[in-house]
């Protein structure tokens, strides 16, 4: 028999985690809630920080998964933990006995109604930076009408306790950095300006988008994080903010601004977490086993996390944590079932 | 007095020898959460004193940080007790609280 292994979430991580286990020659069951694949890489547009589309990437994860068992629009009813394996009911009827289970469950975007006093939901010309993936990528947003000034907030939802998130979304400051060159491309006549509190460009090649934003699209970054936000009568937004470098309140006129929403933990995920009793932690993500060196196990036997269901992670740091959890995934399948006949046992037997 | 053709002005250079730490752990007793803010400028942006005159509690804390206290007191004495950037603090700072503690502990010779 070979061993089951079952995916939660059809995002990268769970795609990538799914690919790889198959090609160990495992049995993957990889079910997804929503109707299509991708998870949030389905909704951007182009990728910090080269600009390679979105599409093309998230292609390339599913072309990659051929041969898993895929269930969309199928989430867990009720799992419980065996001897060695987990019995999994899910919401389609199928029952599932698996030897090891994967949360990729993911994020959720912070929800920008929430932070009030930026007034999304309320001005008509306050989006997110979800939004502007949508209008790159369907072309059309009533909201985006030739827009002269164009305002990027940063920390929008994160590092805020008063929105509940202590922590740094990680992906936020190289959002707003591509998505002010992007704009900048769309629009070459308008001023674009960033509102940060401390730039977060720590990848590779991160800094040179820093530098192309502002040595080639003129982007102006100021350091103060944007107070609140009002409306004038013609639909521009007026924002306050303190320009920190000069020691000085500001105010400034905007066509458009663009909240950077953080990452929040995803509430589905929870919802199979508080099933299983797993512990999270104070920002609300997964517990991974306790120690720097233990990333991908969750503090249960056979259950593993990837991708950002552990806390914000760039598209790549996500992909290396899914392979990651992958082989922790097939030493444990080793470890507990040494009988199991998958493809490395057949190999062994064969030479 | 000879004239040598300029005067003498006092260092604007911030001195961080010059910091006073016990009077700074002073007041980082009863206000704790003077050491928690990360400078982000928002009591500043909204104070209702601050568009008229030199107010800001960013700044009170910085100048505290670098061994101006005076300066601190000069950013703050304008300040109303209005309230307007507690609202706004991402730390949820007192700040209230914080400037009438500053005010008590820098001010006491
Ligand atoms: C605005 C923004 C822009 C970004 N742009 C970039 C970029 O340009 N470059 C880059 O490197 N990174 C970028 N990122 C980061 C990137 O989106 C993440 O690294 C990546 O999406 C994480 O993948 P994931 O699979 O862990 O989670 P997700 O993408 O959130 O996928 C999780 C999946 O699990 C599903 N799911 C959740 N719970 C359940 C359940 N109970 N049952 C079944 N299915 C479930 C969800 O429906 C979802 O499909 C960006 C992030 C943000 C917020
Ligand atoms: S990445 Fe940048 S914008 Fe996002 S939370 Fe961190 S500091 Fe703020
Ligand atoms: S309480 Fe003082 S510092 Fe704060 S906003 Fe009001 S006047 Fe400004
Ligand atoms: S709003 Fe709070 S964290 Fe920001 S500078 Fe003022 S006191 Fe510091």
């Amino acid at each position: 028999m070979k061993n089951n292994i079952l995916i939660i979430g059809g995002g990268p991580a769970g795609l990538e985690a799914s690919a790889q286990l198959q090609r160990m020659g495992y049995n993957v069951i990889l079910i997804e809630k929503d109707s299509v694949l991708g998870g949030h890489l389905a909704k951007w547009d182009r990728l910090f920080p080269d600009g390679v589309p979105a599409d093309e990437v998230l292609s390339g994860l599913i072309h990659g998964t051929e041969g898993v068992k895929l269930f969309t629009e199928t989430e867990i009813r009720a799992i419980n933990r065996l001897e060695k394996s987990y019995n999994v009911r899910l919401t389609n009827g199928i029952t599932v006995l698996s030897d090891a289970v994967l949360i990729a469950s993911g994020f959720d975007l912070f929800n920008a109604v929430k932070k009030e006093e930026y007034g999304y939901g309320i001005y008509d010309r306050v989006i997110t930076n979800a939004d502007l993936e949508a209008y790159f990528k369907n072309g059309s947003d009533k909201r985006i009408d030739h827009p002269k000034r164009i305002g990027f907030v940063h920390c929008v939802g994160s590092r805020d306790e008063k929105s509940g998130c202590r922590s740094c979304s990680k992906v936020c400051c190289a959002t707003a950095v591509k998505q002010a060159i992007e704009v900048k491309e769309s629009f070459p006549d308008a001023e674009v300006f960033c509102f940060y509190m401390d730039l977060r460009l720590f990848g590779r090649h991160y800094e040179d988008l820093y530098l192309k934003a502002q040595k080639e699209y003129g982007v102006r970054f100021i350091r103060g994080r944007v107070a609140e936000v009002s409306e004038n009568i013609d639909g521009s937004l007026v924002i306050k903010a303190e320009d920190t470098v000069a020691s000085k309140p500001l105010k400034a006129t905007m066509d458009l601004l663009v909240l950077m929403s953080g990452m929040r933990p995803s509430v589905s995920g929870k919802a199979v977490g508080d099933l299983l009793e797993m512990t999270v932690e104070e920002d609300g993500y997964f517990a991974v086993r306790s120690g720097i060196a233990a990333g991908q196990r969750s503090p249960l036997p056979g259950l593993f996390l990837a991708g950002a269901a552990t806390g914000p992670k760039t598209l790549p740091e996500t992909l290396a944590d899914a392979r990651a959890a992958a082989v922790e995934i097939d030493r444990y399948l080793t470890e507990i079932f040494p009988d199991a006949r998958n493809y490395k046992q057949l190999v062994r037997e064969r030479w | 007095m000879v004239d040598f053709g300029f005067g003498l002005v006092p260092s604007s250079r911030m001195n961080l020898d010059l910091f006073d730490k016990e009077k700074y752990e002073e007041l980082a007793e009863i206000e704790p959460d003077v050491r928690i803010c990360m400078a982000c400028g928002s009591c500043t942006a909204v104070c209702t004193a601050g568009k008229y005159t030199r107010t800001s509690l960013r700044e009170a804390i910085e100048d505290i940080k670098n061994a101006k206290p005076e300066k601190a007191l000069e950013m703050l004495r304008a300040c109303q007790l209005c309230g307007k950037c507690s609202m706004v603090c991402p730390r949820g700072i007192n700040t209230r609280h914080l400037i009438l503690s500053i005010t008590k502990v820098y001010s006491a010779k």
